[in-house]
C-alpha cells in the first residue's frame, strides 16, 4: 500500500532520498537549487524510483527536465498525485 | 624521431595495502596478503577517498582505480597536475570483467522485485570502461580514453596500448593500468566449477604442489609520459616502458598452448620492440598464476624466448603475495616490476618450496635477492596471459 501523498510526506521522502544519494542534509531546503546541490539527471531518475516506490507516483524524465529547486520537485510529486 | 615512454607516477590498491609502496615493500619482505583463500583489499575503505556520491556511482573496481590513479597522478604532477593540454592526456584502463558485483546485485533485484527495481545506475556501474571514464572525469582528461577487456592480460594490454598512443604522437601522457573487483558469488563459483582456482586457497606459483590460482582484487595505475616532455618539465622518472609484445594462442578458450609458442613470441616481440636482446633481461616478473597448466607452459615459453640465459635470470610471481588480480594483474605487476628494478631486488615467489621436473628456473625461493648487473639501468619483462589465449608482455627498465 503506497504512503498517502501530502506535502509533508513527500518532503520527507525526497529529503531522505537525496541524502541517500549523497547530498548533505544540512544543505537541503525547498529553495535549494538542484544545480548547487550537484543533483543531476541520474540523481533525478533515482529519486523518481524512490518516489514511485513510496507513493506510486510515476515521474518520467520529461516531467523533471525543467525543475530547478528541491521545492519544485516536491510540488511536482504532490500535483502528479492529485 | 622515435618517441619514448617513461613512467612518472605509480599508484596501487592491493591485498598488501593502499599504495604502491606497501605493495613492493611487503612483497619484497616475503609477506602475503591472502587470507582465507582470497586476496581482498581489506584495508581499502572507499569513503576514506571518495564522496558518498562518487562511491555510489562507482562499482568497486572503479573505486579501486580512482584511488590508484589519484596516487599515481599526485606522484607525477604534484598539486599542479600534469602541464599538458587536457586533450593530450588519455586514460586507458583494463579490466577482466568490469562491474560484476553491480551486475549480480541488479540481476537479483530484477528477479526478486521486477524490472522497476533495477537501478538507473546499473549500466554505468557495470560497464567495463567505467574505471577509465571515472578517472578521466575526475582529472579532466580529454585524450584517448577507453577500457581494455582481455581477461587476465587486460592490465598489460592497457599499458601497451597506452605506450603506443604516446609513441604514435597522439598523446603526451596517458593514465593507464588495470582494475578488478570480482570476488563475487558468481565468479567464485564459476572459476571453481572450471577447477581454475585453488581448492586449498594457497597461491604457490611454480611449486610442485600448486593447485590453482587464488582470486584477488585491486588496481594498479601508472602515469606514462613522452620521455622528452617529462624530462623538459623536470619530472622524476621512475622507469621506462621500453617495449610491448602481444600475440594470441588461437588454441583454446581457457587452456594455454602447452608449448607456449605464442607466449614466447610475445616475450621476444617485447624485447625486440625495446631494441634489446634476451641477454639484456635482468629480471622476469612472471604471470605465474599457480595453476598447473600456466606455470608449466610459461616456463617452457621463457626458456624458448630467453634461450641459454633463462636459467640465470631471477623469475618471480607477484601472485604468490597477492593472488591473481585478473584484469588488474598486469598493471599491478608492472608497478611491482619497476619498483623491484629501482631497488635492484628480485622479490621472492612467496611459499615456493618444492621443485617439479621441468620447472627448473630460478623462481627466487625463500627471500628477495639482489639483481646483479653493474650500476646501470636494469631491464625486466612482465608477462600477462589471459583466457582466450591473449598474451601481453611488457619490457620495462629502471
Amino acid at each position: 500500500m503506497a504512503t498517502q501523498v501530502s506535502t509533508e510526506n513527500v518532503e520527507k521522502t525526497i529529503y531522505d532520498g537525496l541524502v541517500e544519494l549523497g547530498t548533505e542534509r544540512d544543505e537541503l531546503s525547498r529553495e535549494a537549487s538542484l544545480e548547487d546541490l550537484d543533483i543531476d539527471s541520474l540523481d533525478l531518475v533515482e529519486l523518481a524510483q524512490i518516489v514511485e516506490d513510496e507513493f506510486g507516483v510515476e515521474l518520467r524524465g520529461d516531467d523533471v527536465k525543467d525543475v530547478k529547486t528541491v521545492g519544485e520537485v516536491i510540488d511536482l510529486v504532490v500535483s502528479k498525485a492529485a | 624521431m622515435t618517441r619514448r615512454v617513461v613512467i612518472t607516477g605509480v599508484g596501487a590498491v592491493t591485498p598488501l595495502g593502499v599504495g604502491a609502496q606497501p605493495l613492493i615493500e611487503r612483497w619484497a619482505a616475503g609477506e602475503c596478503g591472502i587470507e582465507d583463500g582470497f586476496g581482498r583489499c581489506r584495508e581499502f575503505e572507499p569513503l576514506d577517498f571518495l564522496s558518498k556520491k562518487e562511491a555510489r556511482r562507482a562499482d568497486r573496481f572503479t573505486q579501486l582505480a580512482i584511488v590508484a590513479a589519484a596516487e599515481a597522478l599526485a606522484q607525477a604532477g604534484g598539486e599542479d597536475g600534469l602541464p599538458y593540454e587536457a586533450h593530450r592526456v588519455g586514460c586507458v584502463i583494463g579490466t577482466g570483467i568490469g562491474g560484476l558485483p553491480s551486475l549480480e546485485e541488479q540481476t537479483r533485484k530484477l528477479i526478486e522485485s521486477g524490472e522497476k527495481a533495477v537501478s538507473p545506475l546499473a549500466v554505468p556501474l557495470m560497464m567495463g570502461n567505467a574505471a577509465a571514464a571515472a578517472v578521466a572525469m575526475r582529472h579532466d582528461l580529454h585524450g584517448h580514453t577507453y577500457g581494455v577487456v582481455s581477461a587476465c592480460a587486460a592490465g598489460a594490454h592497457a599499458l601497451g596500448d597506452a605506450s603506443r598512443i604516446i609513441r604514435a604522437g597522439d598523446a603526451d601522457a596517458v593514465v593507464s593500468g588495470g582494475a578488478e573487483a570480482a570476488i563475487t558469488g558468481v565468479a567464485t563459483a564459476a572459476f571453481g566449477a572450471m577447477e581454475a582456482t585453488s581448492p586449498t586457497g594457497i597461491s604457490r606459483p611454480f611449486d610442485a604442489r600448486r593447485d590453482g590460482f587464488v582470486m584477488g582484487e585491486g588496481a594498479g595505475v601508472l602515469v606514462l609520459e613522452e620521455k622528452e616532455a617529462a624530462e623538459a618539465r623536470g619530472a622524476e622518472i621512475l622507469g621506462e616502458l621500453l617495449g610491448y609484445g602481444a600475440t594470441c594462442d588461437g588454441f583454446h578458450l581457457t587452456a594455454p598452448q602447452p608449448e607456449g609458442t605464442e607466449a614466447a613470441r610475445a616475450i621476444g616481440l617485447a624485447i625486440s620492440d625495446a631494441g634489446l636482446a634476451a641477454t639484456d633481461v635482468d629480471y622476469v616478473n612472471a604471470h605465474g598464476t599457480s595453476t598447473p597448466l600456466n606455470d608449466r607452459s610459461e616456463t617452457v615459453a621463457l626458456k624458448a624466448a630467453l634461450g641459454e640465459c633463462a636459467g640465470d635470470i631471477p623469475v618471480s610471481s607477484t601472485k604468490s603475495a597477492i593472488g591473481h588480480l585478473l584484469g588488474a594483474a598486469g598493471a599491478v605487476e608492472a608497478i611491482a616490476t619497476v619498483e623491484a628494478l629501482r631497488r635492484r631486488t628480485a622479490p621472492p615467489t612467496v611459499g615456493w618450496e618444492e621443485a617439479e621436473e621441468g620447472l627448473d628456473l630460478d623462481y627466487v625461493p625463500g627471500s628477495a635477492k639482489p639483481i646483479e648487473n653493474g650500476d646501470g639501468p636494469l631491464v625486466a619483462i612482465s608477462n600477462s596471459f589471459g583466457f582466450g589465449g591473449h598474451n601481453a608482455v611488457l619490457c620495462l627498465a629502471a
